[in-house]
């Protein structure tokens, strides 16, 4: 009875904190796909600074980042985000691919090591985020399984999904080409790089919020 | 789903074992009946203990998204303690899109209940054997890599 009512209440509290504004947007996607950059567009367009170094190497971010109090305002609507910008999740990390980057042997073994540590912590997040942007690289097969495991659950645990196409300022993107991989969800195409579609980026933002 | 310390050592016991015959290539076919009764952790230890003697498994069905990302998770707490071990590769690949209208979107459903998802192949093997598997959504292309 007493575990009951304190569900109901946590659930009640969690409703009201939730309608304040104080959403946990997370960002996902394999190694490279443009999270930090896309992270770093938002911060930039609102607070005027970064959130996180990006670089050309593969799981360069390799902690959990976090910015709090992100105020994005459309229409007239404010609302305030945890941006929580994850490492990228993938199922193999081999040490000598760090080594092409210009590392040496002992520092490429190191980030390798704290690169599986970082895969390990987004999956751990996925249980605390109350939307999700998942990012795909627009240049490459979307088909790919770190893509599908992602999207899986989060509908399993019933977390709202953005699919954001990244790099179209690229020849190679092809973006119909993500939205024939996941018809069933939103997907937007656009350059967090170079900004370009950046406003429908905030229009399906702001949709995905009302799914919360 | 925890690997403890002793299954890393224990892992890498095996890894040791196996890394003598590293360069045959061997595929394990998996019926869906083979990990059927299995919970989350039966399944992960019975696919890792095949992915850590280097062999490819080609499984009847498919995992569960949880299952999926367990099978991550397990991966990356063993690269750096397995020597040579790099991850898996992995790809499923289903006939959940060829059911087009809403009768048959159900009868699959009440089927995946009953019996599990049984209409669809799930390829793993270590990346250290399998290159890549490239998907699109018709088709599954294995590369491995060369010795």
């Amino acid at each position: 009875m007493i575990k009951i009512i304190r569900n109901f209440a946590s659930r009640i509290f969690s409703g009201i904190f939730k309608k304040k504004g104080e959403i946990k947007l997370g960002f996902y996607g394999s190694p490279n796909a443009g999270k930090t950059s896309l992270a770093n567009r938002i911060c930039q367009d609102w607070l005027g600074e970064d959130l996180g170094s990006v670089s050309k190497m593969p799981h360069e971010t390799r902690d959990i980042q976090i910015k709090e109090k992100v105020m994005i305002e459309r229409d007239g609507k404010k609302i305030e985000f945890k941006l929580i910008d994850t490492p990228g999740i993938a199922t193999k990390i081999d040490f000598e691919d760090f080594m092409k980057f210009g590392l040496k042997r002992k520092k490429a073994q190191n980030v390798a090591k704290e690169a599986t540590q970082g895969i390990i912590e987004s999956i751990k997040w996925l249980d605390d985020m109350d939307a999700v942007i998942v990012l795909i690289d627009s240049t490459m097969n979307p088909y790919s399984q770190v893509n599908i495991t992602i999207i899986g659950n989060l509908v399993a645990r019933d977390i709202p999904v953005l699919i954001v196409a990244n790099k179209i300022d690229l020849k190679k993107s092809n973006v119909k080409k993500v939205q024939g991989a996941f018809p069933e969800y939103e997907v937007v195409g656009i350059s967090a790089k170079s900004g370009d579609n950046i406003e429908e980026f905030y229009e399906g933002l702001f949709k995905l919020v009302k799914k919360i | 789903m925890v690997v403890k310390k002793k299954s890393v050592k224990k892992a890498a016991k095996i890894g040791k074992k196996i890394g003598k015959n590293a360069s045959d290539l061997m595929i394990h076919f998996m019926p869906y009946s083979e990990i059927a009764r299995e919970d989350t952790v039966g399944r992960i230890k019975k696919i890792m203990g095949l992915v850590l003697t280097n062999k490819i498994i080609i499984l009847q069905g498919k995992l569960s998204p949880d299952e999926e990302v367990r099978l991550i998770e397990n991966s990356m707490m063993l690269i750096g303690n397995i020597r040579g071990f790099q991850g898996v590769e992995i790809a499923a690949i289903s006939g959940e899109n060829e059911y087009k209208t809403l009768f048959d979107k159900v009868r699959r459903n009440i089927a995946k209940i009953l019996v599990g998802e049984q209409d669809a192949i799930t390829i793993i093997g270590p990346a250290s054997v399998v290159k890549e598997i490239t998907k699109d959504p018709k088709k599954l292309e294995l590369m491995l890599q060369r010795k």
